[in-house]
């Protein structure tokens, strides 16, 4: 019994080494930030599609596990929703690595709220004591006497990490915030419910729910890349060196028109005009 | 072949597909004992278990899921509160009272209720429940525990209502008749003679109910609202364990501590079903209605 599931393992095996190696010409590796990731996760599915030869596998981690292994050389490409810090590049340049910093798109998050909502604006500061569970009355920021019921990412989601990072800035989200599994039930659910302020990435706005300025902007496409809006930023990709074969390729395509139309789908701003 | 090594290789076959549930169960149990173990290197059971603070992706994280634990049984006792009458007192009705026609009709509808997609049900309690709950009883969410037990419970009654509906009918037709014939009222006989009688088939009934509802993962993480924290009143929001395990599991880093805390809450379900599985074993095996003279 053991030996036959033995040889049975062995020629599973040879027939795994054998489809890698015959049909993967060159394979790209990609680590790192999770807010990052949808989009290279997108694009890899789209660019593995149309070149079925190339072996493209993608793994979160965290943008400072992304810039880690790049510099030890343990990914090909690394995902950050930070620039890399000079620390980092110095260490980089002692192991012989030059990282290579490219813009792949922007990440805009807007806060949400009911359209009967009387509130139009809200300062960062307003919005961090809200979802720390310090202001629960919609009075206290100029609104009707309601209490205010926060609704949040889960905190594994790439959005709740850039919540965290313009908002929260590491202070813990009341537990009594509730936590929804996707921005397309937050929205469904602060279009239904007029307690209700929440965030989404840009895309993931409609005319069921009110967007509210920050700091007395608009979140918009412009205001985002122009980084007037405050809860904006680059999202980035790291290489060693300028890029080259596959993942050069990849590059351009993710750069092209038809790569920030899928920077569009999944949520966050492209940095060209797609019209 | 002769006849009889058919049937010998006959009853082996039927053995190895018989085996391969029970490899299944194994293999599965042990790569999540596997996976949930290492997290209590890091955090002790007690502080796992009884910890007030899930903010796993924190520097430091917490991993406590008491908060977790509550929300789980909260909504599964609530849910079995609305299911146990509706069900039983359904399955009393189809096996008892009802005309064939009807009973026909109710049999297969409760069945079809049975085969409804947990997600569209889900989807029914955030769409159309969560906001008729808000405009009438006035309250800042209709994503809560009642919401979500009552979701659970349309999924709990056909559980509880066919295997009721097969105990009251197991029940011997000589009981009835000695009953009647004693001149009791046909309540009488539902109420004293063939309910006792299929007591532990109900019993069973409630709690195969209350296991489908206590892992059920799409309803909960829809409609219950997610908010980690003890509630306050049966209006509030919770996370109940198979919601926190589905939203986070997808965007955790592989083997990361958080990944053994979401195994390990896996456990911890695999338990609770485990003790609810084995107490309705319990109970139908030793409450079993054999013959009329234990009545």
């Amino acid at each position: 019994m053991l030996k036959m599931f033995k040889r049975v393992l062995c020629v599973a095996t040879v027939f795994a080494l054998m489809s890698t190696v015959s049909f993967a010409s060159e394979s790209v590796v990609f680590k790192g930030s999770t807010t990052v990731l949808p989009i290279i996760q997108e694009a890899v599915e789209a660019y593995m599609k149309a070149n079925p030869n190339v072996q493209m596998s993608v793994s979160g981690g965290g943008s400072g596990e992304g810039i880690k292994a790049i510099i030890d050389k343990t990914t090909d490409i690394a995902m950050s929703s930070r620039a890399i810090k000079k620390e980092e590049s110095e260490l980089a340049k002692s192991k012989g690595v030059n990282a290579v910093e490219h813009v792949v798109a922007f990440d805009a998050i807007i806060p949400i709220v009911h359209p009967r909502n009387k509130v139009a604006n809200l300062t960062i500061d307003q919005l961090s004591q809200i979802y720390q569970g310090n202001i629960t009355n919609w009075k206290e920021v100029g609104g009707d006497d309601l209490k205010i019921v926060a609704i949040s990412r889960d905190s594994s989601s790439g959005t709740f990490e850039s919540w965290d990072h313009f908002v929260m800035k590491k202070s813990k989200v009341t537990p009594r915030a509730q936590m929804l599994a996707s921005s397309g039930a937050v929205t469904t659910a602060v279009g239904k419910n007029r307690y209700a302020i929440a965030y989404v990435g840009i895309g993931y706005l409609n005319k069921n729910v009110k967007a509210l300025s920050v700091n007395g902007v608009k979140g918009t496409a412009e205001t985002a890349l122009s980084k007037e809006y405050p809860l904006a930023r680059e999202l980035y990709v790291y290489t060693n060196g300028e890029p080259t074969g596959e993942a050069a390729k990849f590059l351009a395509f993710l750069k092209s028109k038809e790569g920030q139309k899928i920077v569009g789908k999944v949520g966050y701003v492209p940095m060209i005009s797609l019209k | 072949m002769n006849r009889k090594t058919k049937e010998i290789f006959i009853k082996y076959i039927f053995f190895v597909f018989a085996l391969v549930a029970i490899i299944v169960l194994a293999m599965i149990v042990f790569s999540l004992f596997r996976e949930g173990l290492p997290i209590f290197r890091q955090v002790s059971v007690k502080d796992f278990l009884f910890g007030m603070e899930w903010y796993p992706t924190y520097d430091p994280p917490d991993f406590g899921i008491f908060p977790l634990i509550i929300g789980s049984f909260i909504v599964t006792i609530m849910a079995t509160l609305i299911a146990v009458p509706l069900g039983v007192l359904a399955a009393i009705y189809i096996s008892e009272i009802a005309p064939r026609s009807i009973k026909e009709v109710l049999k297969s509808v409760i069945e079809l209720l049975a085969g409804l997609p947990s997600v569209v049900l889900g989807f029914f309690g955030m769409v159309v429940i969560a906001p008729i709950l808000q405009n009438v009883f006035d309250l800042p969410t209709g994503l809560n525990i009642v919401n979500a037990s009552m979701i659970l419970a349309l999924m709990a009654i056909p559980t509880i209502s066919s295997i009721s509906e097969d105990a009251l009918y197991a029940v011997p037709q000589e009981f009835k008749e000695a009953s009647y014939a004693l001149g009791a009222t046909k309540f009488e006989t539902i109420a004293k003679v063939i309910l006792p009688a299929a007591l532990s088939g109900v019993t069973t009934a409630v709690m195969l109910g209350m296991a489908r509802a206590i892992g059920e993962t799409m309803v909960v993480l829809m409609v219950a609202g997610g908010a980690a924290a003890i509630p306050e009143s049966i209006f509030d929001s919770v996370r109940p364990m198979p919601a926190s395990i589905a939203a986070e599991m997808g965007e955790t880093p592989y083997r990361s501590l958080h990944y053994h805390a979401l195994f390990a809450t896996g456990m911890v379900l695999f338990f609770l079903t485990l003790t609810f599985n084995l107490i309705a074993d319990y109970v139908s095996n030793k409450f079993k209605q054999t013959g009329s003279a234990t009545l």
